[in-house]
């Protein structure tokens, strides 16, 4: 630094004499006075001295217009130094002196008619540059004869001219026809031309997003492919972004344009490299998926790729912002090249955060650990923004690497160890993410995070933790003065910390009712009548109002199952990705937002798209159109952001927006709230909770993972009796027997179906096999049931593909609803089906094993149990024998679980386990069931108990063939 | 396009400012000096800043920023890419691109700004186009012309400007034929505590000097063509021809220029040439702590490694060092608490050791950063990667050049993780009960 000082007060002193630095020496008489009587010199040399001496000035951005006169007056010169640098100035000043600018304009007219084409293209370029309009004018017509000059410089140059008189008037531009003359140019001879004219349309496009300005057809792509082989670089970008939005008619045509662009990837100039891999991105998406050429394009991508991140860092950041769009996009180019990606000491901060986002987005089982080690070893440096986004990766790899969770969840640990306050704050907000994800997993880590309980002071370091113990205060001895200690503060807090703690309270007092009674009352009369915050004081009265009409809604409510987080947080939403892959390379692609959010006069920009992949079929054979093309269908749902009532209900909160397995009916983020209010809240606020079975609904059915994931609460006296130890671990699938033959061939002329009953994300079916077995096609079917004993009923109806040939055989699978007419059959799973086609119609019934209508929320609460239990009178029990199982009494109720049959709580007597279980059927039966499971004895002992002992001996059945299979 | 550019110095003054279109306000800039100010070093100003009219998109070079101002949807590489080339012009016309420089030849640089681009269009920015333009300012030619009156800007078209090998121009002479190639390649490695590598890649290039007479056509050709998968060629590369013969075949630019660069990434072709031996210690409660660390070759096929200079940022909590090198000398910043050691050249026989102790600040904990250690060398007459030119042929012209090739191999960085951390105990994720 000091050497560099020296050496600049060193030139500042020698460079007074020889060099351009004496332009800014003045003198005390006055500046301006005195250029004025040098500009008005007789002598050419003393003059030349005199403007630059000007142009020093205007560089460093002191007035000098008032020199205007004196300058033009030296134009007409046939120096060409001289002539330039009056140009320069003219330029710069010309606005702020409209009258004075036309003097210069015959000086311009002439020389547009120079045998030198260099001052035919300068006078022309200059005048464009003057924006005045007396002076736009006057070069009409010196622009429309350089657009036709012989020589090509002065033409590339004109073109250019016509992009900067658009610029200053429009309409002059359409009303001379330049445009048309444009258009031409780009079957110019001279691809300098050609990319000049590209660059004007382009750039006149941007304003006019509806104009036919580039209108593309195969004739003038084959004209730019020849000019991109051998423009400038420049030349180059433009032509290759102008490619970028044509659609190709075939995979044919897209293929053979990616051949010829493909090896623009070599070039040096890294924004040559980005458009080209901007075309090739769109186009590849024509070419079907098996072709050779695809998976080749896709090996040539990632060597360029790699390439710009050994470049500047500038070049890297964009590189880097565009590399995680193509990340998104396609995975598999990248996928081998983790280690580019490892942060680099000396990177800039910016290079840093853009690394660690695509790592995270390339981890994966193969690669995890040495992301992971990575990781851990960024978290330890000393930049605390790089810090902190660093141990959030590590939380984002356990979300997104399954197998990772463990080593994630004990490198957090470490790190929260350290005792470093942001770290430890930090690694909070990710451990909740991971409980989230993996629930029962991980809790043991809790304690250790209770200790760090007076170390946070962000809020959502602070709401994560009032989360986690809110969360699990059932495993939290002390959770009640734990978040009393947060009370003491309440109004000091932020909103986020305030409803968090609101929620933690009132998921604390459904769990342990009896000894935090005082802690809720307090809450909810701070969060209700001390709080200015709509928000609060709203979800507080909902709270109070549930609590006290019903607290068994207000815990289905609060304690509802959330739906799980997945890897795809933070990723872009896929139609903005696809449009942001058509715009790689620009801004938008930097920032990640469409053109139109943020360009400035675009005036309705259009939205690109990523062209359909060719062919007929479109569905079957490319999953990748399914996957892009389903999105409109089948949106991810979008948990609700913060302050969104449903979702703060839901006690979701704190979670970034992330997305979930079961798709709503609408994708919008207010479909939430507007269900609630539509339904739920009115019935809610009109205190008539109890009887409605809505409220469950409208809050969107819990999704049908893991039940069982509850650990069973201690409360009241039966912690005794209800012991369920540690986690039940994951239930295995619904049983589904096997199919069996309902309908044989002979019976029906040739249709044999056979099928079996299966629940799957509690969605009763009926999965058939069809096969045809007679001689000729079959088609037209339709199916029925008769009235049965649950009200099934198809949910649809009966998709057969045809033509069904002869021997062919297909696979159906039909939903079933439960609200077909009921009629009480013999015995109660019979099902009287009638299957029509082309040649007849077809009768035949089947029995469905009962656990199929098993709800997933067969679990009753303990309590209600015990009462339910005592209540059914005896004479409603039936006892079974269930002979030659094997299992033990956990394997045995993990099995159950499957099914929807859930443990309540094990008693274990004498060696002999007493499971104590529920269900409930889609009509809203409860069964309930004590299972004696003896060590060592193969023959278990069931006892069902329900208020309609009909049931028993089918639910016994199902009992069986659960346990057997 | 480009609307406008501002060069901005490190003490934060716009010092020159040009306009492609119509004049922004220099008061933009103001969006940029509050990014810098909220950058902790220099380099971390991001390249690209929105302002609610323009977009800002800066390099930092000889610790100059070019912040270009734009207004509508433009490529940023392209705009970085120009701005580059940009301090390549001003380095290629004064030899330095600094303040000073550009300051004192503020006239030029206004004439060659206008040249490189038209409303915000690139227009001539190969160097020998430019030349032919405006002619670079050397003392000679700024005293002749002061006394003939002559100017430095050229008459004539550019003859490379609309040729289909528009980085050439035509009728080029000189008496002495000659062609020099440098293969430089630069090792960029991470290597962890054990001496395992971690990521280790090479960056090379081929720059060169080529001063023949004519068009020539050259060929160049590899005995190993096979290490570069991953290249960028200068535009004058026949790319078709090396797709298929692996040949490189150009009519090359007069003078100096960059041929190729390349990239080698997989593990196994890149060797690092040095090792490290190293140990650093600190007793708990004790305010002294251990220094050891040694440097020796590794497969250098022989070659000297030299130039070698060893940084280490030192924990905070070091006051000072006393070490004794075997070789060289070396320096140790209290306050930033950088240690450098200028080592020289290594002989294998006698390795290099920088020994001794640090104290440590009385009373402070043990240091738990993490520290690293910089190595930078140079090895003349090698390449690391293995590549080798196999033969150089020219056509098109009669004369026998005369040829040359030189290879070198640089550390760009390695850096060495040095872990005080200690490697905690893994943490075994038992089930406690937590009731």
């Amino acid at each position: 630094m000091q050497e560099w000082a020296n050496q600049l007060c060193e030139n500042r002193q020698f460079g007074s004499k020889m060099t351009d630095s004496k332009y800014f020496t003045t003198t005390k008489k006055g500046e301006i006075f005195e250029l004025k009587a040098e500009l008005n010199s007789d002598k050419k040399e003393k003059k030349k001295e005199a403007v630059k001496k000007v142009i020093a000035s205007m560089t460093v951005g002191k007035d000098v217009s008032a020199l205007f006169p004196d300058v033009v007056n030296c134009m007409q010169t046939d120096n060409l130094e001289l002539k330039k640098l009056v140009y320069l100035y003219l330029m710069n000043y010309a606005k702020s002196q409209p009258d004075m600018a036309i003097m210069a304009v015959n000086t311009f007219v002439k020389d547009c008619e120079d045998p030198n084409p260099l001052i035919r293209a300068l006078a022309v370029r200059t005048m464009g540059c003057i924006r005045v309009d007396k002076i736009t004018e006057y070069l009409c017509e010196p622009l429309r004869k350089c657009l036709k000059d012989e020589d090509p410089y002065v033409r590339k140059t004109a073109a250019v001219c016509v992009a900067k008189l658009h610029d200053i008037n429009a309409q002059l531009v359409e009303d001379q026809g330049f445009l048309d003359t444009l258009k031409d140019l780009i079957s110019d001879s001279n691809p300098m031309v050609v990319a000049n004219a590209v660059a004007a349309l382009s750039e006149i496009a941007e304003s006019h997003p509806n104009s036919n300005l580039l209108d593309l057809n195969p004739q003038s792509i084959n004209k730019l492919l020849t000019a991109l082989n051998e423009c400038t670089e420049w030349g180059q970008i433009f032509i290759l972004d102008c490619l970028a939005n044509y659609t190709p008619r075939d995979d044919r045509e897209s293929q053979s344009i990616c051949e010829r662009v493909t090896p623009r990837l070599s070039h040096a100039n890294s924004a040559v490299v980005l458009s080209a891999v901007k075309v090739l991105m769109k186009f590849m998406e024509m070419l079907p998926k098996d072709l050779d050429y695809y998976g080749t394009l896709l090996k040539k991508l990632a060597p360029p790729l790699v390439t710009l991140l050994s470049a500047e860092p500038e070049l890297q950041y964009v590189a880097l912002r565009n590399i995680n769009l193509i990340v998104q996009k396609r995975p598999e180019i990248l996928k081998h090249e983790m280690k580019v990606f490892f942060v680099k000491y000396n990177d800039p901060i910016y290079v840093k955060l853009e690394k660690l986002d695509i790592m995270i987005r390339l981890a994966s089982q193969a690669n995890i650990a040495q992301v992971l080690a990575e990781l851990k070893e960024y978290a330890t440096e000393v930049d605390v923004d790089f810090v902190r986004k660093a141990v959030r990766a590590i939380g984002r790899c356990a979300i997104k690497v399954e197998q990772s969770a463990e080593r994630c969840v004990s490198t957090l640990l470490d790190l929260i160890q350290t005792k470093v306050n942001y770290v430890v704050q930090e690694a909070i907000v990710v451990i909740k993410d991971i409980f989230r994800k993996y629930p029962n997993k991980y809790e043991s880590v809790i304690a250790t995070l209770c200790e760090n309980l007076d170390s946070l002071d962000e809020p959502e370091a602070r709401a994560a933790m009032i989360w986690i113990v809110g969360e699990y205060a059932e495993r939290i001895d002390n959770a009640d003065e734990l978040l009393e200690s947060f009370l003491e503060g309440f109004h000091d807090e932020s909103t986020q910390v305030q409803l968090q703690l609101l929620t933690a309270i009132v998921k604390l007092f459904l769990k342990k009712p009896t000894e935090t009674q005082e802690l809720v009352q307090q809450v909810l009369s701070l969060a209700t009548q001390d709080s200015d915050n709509p928000d609060l004081r709203d979800r507080g009265y909902i709270y109070w109002r549930l609590l006290s009409t019903d607290p068994v809604a207000a815990k289905e409510v609060v304690l509802a199952e959330k739906p799980l987080i997945s890897e795809e947080t933070d990723l872009i939403e896929p139609t903005l990705l696809e449009e942001l892959i058509c715009h790689i390379g620009t801004l938008a692609s930097v920032y990640h937002k469409p053109p139109s959010a943020f360009v400035e006069g675009s005036r309705g920009v259009q939205h690109k798209r990523l062209p359909a992949r060719a062919g007929s079929g479109e569905s079957a054979e490319s999953p990748d159109t399914v996957s892009t093309g389903g999105v409109s269908e089948a949106p991810p749902a979008v948990i609700p952001s913060q302050g969104d009532l449903l979702g703060d209900l839901l006690n979701l909160d704190l979670t970034p927006p992330t997305t979930t397995g079961p798709p709503p009916p609408t994708s919008s983020m207010q479909m939430g709230a507007m269900d609630l209010l539509g339904g739920g809240l009115d019935s809610l606020l009109g205190g008539d909770i109890g009887g409605s079975p809505a409220m469950g609904a409208s809050f969107g059915a819990p999704p049908a993972v893991m039940p069982g994931s509850f650990n069973a609460p201690v409360s009241g006296g039966l912690s005794d009796l209800f012991d369920l130890g540690g986690g039940v671990g994951m239930p295995m699938g619904a049983y589904v027997p096997p199919k069996t033959v309902w309908l044989p061939a002979m019976k029906a002329k040739g249709l044999e179906i056979s099928g079996t009953f299966a629940r799957r994300s509690g969605v009763v079916q009926m999965e058939m096999t069809l096969t045809n077995k007679a001689m000729s096609v079959m088609g037209d079917f339709a199916i029925q049931f008769n009235r049965n004993s649950f009200g099934l009923a198809p949910a649809g109806p009966l998709q057969v593909l045809t033509p069904f040939t002869p021997n062919q055989s297909i696979e159906v699978t039909l939903p079933l609803n439960t609200v077909g007419p009921v009629m009480k059959m013999e015995p109660l799973n019979n099902l009287q089906v009638a299957v029509k086609n082309n040649i007849d119609v077809f009768y035949f019934s089947c029995q469905y094993p009962i656990s199929m209508l098993f709800v997933e929320d067969g679990k009753m609460e303990r309590q209600v149990f015990l009462a339910t239990w005592k209540d059914i009178p005896n004479d409603n029990e039936s006892q079974f024998q269930i002979k030659d199982c094997h299992l033990n009494s956990d394997a045995a109720s993990n099995k159950l679980q499957g099914s929807n049959i859930f443990t309540i709580a094990k008693r274990t007597v004498d060696g002999q386990d007493m499971l104590y279980q529920s269900m409930k059927l889609t009509n809203g039966i409860w069964i309930l069931a004590e299972l004696k499971v003896q060590a060592g004895n193969p023959n278990y002992t069931i006892s069902l108990k329900c208020r309609a002992p009909e049931v028993a001996q089918s639910v016994f059945q199902s009992y069986e063939a659960v346990l057997k299979n | 396009m480009i609307h406008s550019l501002f060069l901005v110095n490190a003490s934060g003054d716009i010092f020159l400012e040009k306009h492609w279109k119509s004049v922004v306000s220099r008061s933009v800039c103001d969006y940029f000096f509050e990014a810098q100010e909220r950058a902790t070093e220099p380099e971390n100003v991001p390249p690209v800043i929105p302002t609610p009219h323009h977009y800002l998109i800066s390099v930092l070079r000889h610790r100059i920023y070019f912040v270009a101002v734009i207004q509508s949807e433009v490529p940023p590489l392209f705009v970085i890419e120009f701005l580059h080339r940009v301090v390549d012009t001003f380095q290629d016309y004064f030899g330095v691109c600094t303040e000073a420089a550009i300051k004192d030849n503020v006239v030029v640089v206004y004439e060659l700004l206008e040249e490189m681009l038209d409303n915000g269009f690139p227009l001539a920015t190969e160097s020998n186009i430019l030349k032919e333009l405006i002619k670079p300012p050397t003392i000679l030619r700024t005293m002749v012309n002061t006394i003939t009156g002559s100017t430095n800007v050229g008459e004539q078209l550019p003859t490379g400007q609309l040729s289909v090998v528009p980085w050439r121009r035509t009728g080029v002479k000189y008496t002495n034929n000659e062609a020099y190639f440098d293969v430089v390649e630069e090792i960029d490695a991470i290597i962890d505590k054990s001496g395992s590598t971690i990521t280790a890649e090479i960056q090379g290039v081929i720059d060169a000097c080529v001063k023949l007479t004519g068009m020539p056509d050259l060929t160049l050709s590899f005995m190993n063509p096979r290490l570069l998968d991953d290249v960028s060629f200068h535009p004058c590369v026949r790319f078709k021809r090396w797709e298929a013969e692996r040949i490189l075949s150009f009519i090359p630019p007069d003078g100096n220029f960059r041929l190729l660069s390349y990239h080698v990434s997989s593990q196994n072709l890149v060797a690092i040439p040095v090792y490290v031996k190293h140990n650093i210690t600190f007793r708990e409660g004790s305010s002294q702590g251990r220094f050891d660390l040694t440097l020796g070759p590794k497969q250098t096929m022989g070659k000297a490694v030299e130039s070698v200079l060893v940084s280490s940022q030192l924990p905070r909590g070091v006051l000072n060092t006393n070490l004794n090198p075997s070789q060289g000398t070396y320096t140790f910043d209290p306050v930033t608490k950088l240690l450098t050691w200028d080592v020289g050249k290594i002989n294998p026989q006698k390795l290099p050791s920088l020994k001794g102790s640090m104290s440590l600040q009385a009373g402070a904990s043990k240091p738990d950063e993490n520290p690293t250690i910089n190595i930078q060398f140079k090895i003349q007459q090698m390449a690391i990667s293995g590549l080798k030119v196999n033969r150089l042929d020219m056509y098109g012209e009669k004369y026998k050049p005369f040829k040359g090739i030189k290879y070198m191999t640089k550390a760009g960085f390695i850096y060495i993780n040095w872990r005080l951390l200690c490697s905690s105990s893994e943490w075994t994720l038992a089930h406690k009960n937590l009731y």
